[in-house]
């Protein structure tokens, strides 16, 4: 019971500047998976997300090669990130081809590209970790994520592509809607339905590399799908689904980093996603538009259920 | 010769039987769309091993089996109650329950402390073959000395195990298993039930996850349930020569993907060293890679 209280402590923003703006800084982030989440799920790009985040591993591994070969430190965000971004854009790219292009189904496509980079990954940082140079350990945080020691400068940095993530979906929030319910409609109408959805595989992109940091490439795929998932026992309406969602999203990210930074042994991006899985599951049986209760199935079963 | 027989041996055993064992079965969830069962397989089944491993305290097979079972099928049921009593989205009730299980096992091998001891999470996803040794082996003798042998890493057994009980089930299955790939109505009509298949070839793919993953990591897993059977599907319709293709890319894999690992570094000095399940499976990628482009069959319709 004693960590009670700093947990409280920390959650009502009383743990110092620097672990407030990492939290607000987490809580950005998740927001902006939140929203675009949404738009993944209704387009079916959860799984292709999930690709293009393990992806990322090879591209932050050459970033590190690259930054050291440079003379810059090898844990410089820059480097990291732009080789996180080429190889989960080469992965998107991949994808496409295979199920476009060979016989193999969508779903062989995702999970052969997704093994093959990943592994190419840490093929990469297992000679990393032999190199003669320091801060290889420094690159475990982009597997599962960690808030601890993380700078002010990052935290503030990830606030603010977040915010622009969120200002884009906000722009295109109609068109996005009508193509995620009527892709036909949408394409006999003249919207370009393959660029919208090209916008949609963007943000997605964006946001697992700008979310590599806190959660971890591993688990960041889950801030894109449980928060809408939760959602939409809420509301039928999209535009108050797409808040609800950043909200849950906010939430969990907020929480989790909350957590890390109280108990250092924490992978951020775990705590971060078994928040969210909780908010999903209490959504399920309490949810207004959705939920079983509201459904009126089964008391008995809710009774049963912690 | 005594330092291959210690330490590359074992190793290689180790990386080509998982390689074996997970491509064999990958092979159906291949042809039935479920590719990426196998990913999920991998994360679903850490937090039932690390249970198992406290509660028991011991890393035996069976403790870990039925930890591993135990979380797959709880996953299991997890995902079915959001599909059909929730109503959430196939893809996404999947994605929720396989990356909040994976969490929870992360989480539990930190916080029990299990993660300084045994076995880590970068054990658990980058493989450590490396780890299979085998030093009661001091000759060539070795190899038929009853005591020698029984002191071989107890992985290498657990992957037999593995080996046998899928091989024997495909054997057994193999006419079913061939019709309900590739047509489930057909198969319902002629009174093989496609969802009591469907069954044992989700619970085959969990004993191949079980038995790999700790011995060679998820992903070493993930990439032989679909590169080695995605290979083998561009270059024959024929189901019964596409299993024994996989099956000889599995073995390619497994044979040059450590032999690069080892010998790689030889040629840089030692300065360097790879991880033996990481170089495998981008070999088995690589093979894929190469089927796609001049494989005879790379673009026939998906219906076969």
């Amino acid at each position: 019971m004693k960590d009670v209280y700093p947990l409280a402590a920390v959650l009502l923003l009383q743990a110092g500047y620097n672990t407030i703006v990492v939290m607000l800084g987490a809580a950005a982030l998740g927001a902006a998976t939140g929203i675009v989440g949404v738009f993944a799920m209704l387009r079916r790009r959860a799984l292709i997300a999930d690709a293009v985040a393990h992806a990322t591993l090879p591209g932050v591994a050459l970033g590190f090669i690259t930054a050291v070969a440079l003379g810059f430190s090898g844990r410089s965000l820059p480097f990291l990130l732009t080789g996180a971004a080429i190889t989960a854009i080469l992965a998107a790219l991949s994808i496409q081809w295979v199920a476009n292009r060979t016989r193999l189904t969508e779903d062989t496509a995702i999970a052969s590209v997704l093994a093959t980079f990943f592994a190419l990954g840490i093929v990469l940082l297992t000679v990393i970790q032999t190199l003669k140079t320091g801060g290889q350990a420094g690159l475990d945080i982009y597997l599962l994520g960690a808030t601890a020691g993380m700078l002010r400068e990052e935290a503030i940095t990830l606030a603010v592509f977040s915010l622009i993530v969120a200002a884009i979906v906000a722009a295109l929030f109609k068109e996005l809607t009508l193509i995620s319910f009527d892709a036909d409609y949408a394409r006999a109408h003249g919207f370009p339905v393959r660029l919208l959805d090209f916008a949609i595989l963007a943000l997605v992109l964006a946001v697992v590399v700008i979310g590599l940091r806190v959660v971890g490439l591993i688990l960041i795929v889950a801030l894109l799908i449980t928060p809408p998932a939760a959602a939409r026992f809420w509301t039928d309406h999209t535009g108050r689904m797409t808040m609800i969602s950043a909200a849950i999203g906010a939430f969990s990210a907020y929480f989790g980093a909350a957590i890390s930074a109280i108990s250092p042994d924490t992978p951020t991006g775990a705590v971060i996603v078994l928040v969210a899985f909780s908010i999903l599951l209490l959504s399920v049986f309490f949810g207004a538009a959705r939920g079983i209760v509201v459904r009126g199935i089964g008391a008995r079963r809710v009774r049963a259920t912690p | 010769m005594i330092s291959f027989l210690q330490i590359d041996l074992p190793a290689l055993l180790v990386g080509t039987l998982a390689a074996l064992v997970c491509t064999l079965i990958g092979n159906f969830l291949v042809l039935t769309r479920q590719s990426m069962l196998g990913d999920a397989m991998g994360h679903v089944v850490l937090p039932g091993i690390v249970i198992a491993f406290v509660l028991a305290g011991t890393t035996a097979t069976w403790v870990m089996l039925a930890g591993a079972f135990a979380a797959a099928l709880f996953s299991a049921m997890l995902v079915e109650f959001l599909r059909r009593v929730a109503r959430v989205e196939p893809s996404a009730a999947l994605g929720s329950v396989f990356t909040v299980m994976f969490a929870l096992g992360v989480l539990l091998l930190e916080q029990s402390g299990v993660a300084r001891t045994s076995f880590d999470v970068h054990h658990i996803l980058f493989g450590n073959i490396e780890t299979a040794i085998w030093p009661a082996a001091t000759s060539l003798a070795s190899l038929f000395d009853l005591n020698a042998l029984a002191s071989l890493p107890p992985q290498l057994g657990r992957l037999a195990f593995g080996l046998a009980v899928v091989a024997l089930f495909v054997v057994v299955l193999f006419k079913e298993l061939r019709v309900v790939s590739f047509d489930p109505d057909f198969a319902r009509t002629v009174g093989i039930p496609p969802q009591l298949i469907g069954g044992i070839v989700v619970s085959l793919a969990a004993l191949a996850a079980v038995v790999s993953l700790s011995a060679v990591g998820v992903i070493l897993l993930v990439a032989m349930m679909v590169c080695p059977p995605a290979t083998a599907r561009m270059l024959t319709d024929d189901l019964k020569t596409q299993v024994w293709l996989s099956l000889l890319f599995a073995l390619a894999s497994g044979i040059f993907g450590y032999a690069i690992a080892v010998l790689l570094p030889l040629a840089f000095g030692y300065e360097i060293s790879f991880g033996a399940a990481g170089t495998i499976a981008v070999v088995a990628g690589l093979l894929q890679l190469g089927a796609m482009l001049f494989g005879a069959k790379r673009g026939q319709p998906r219906t076969a």
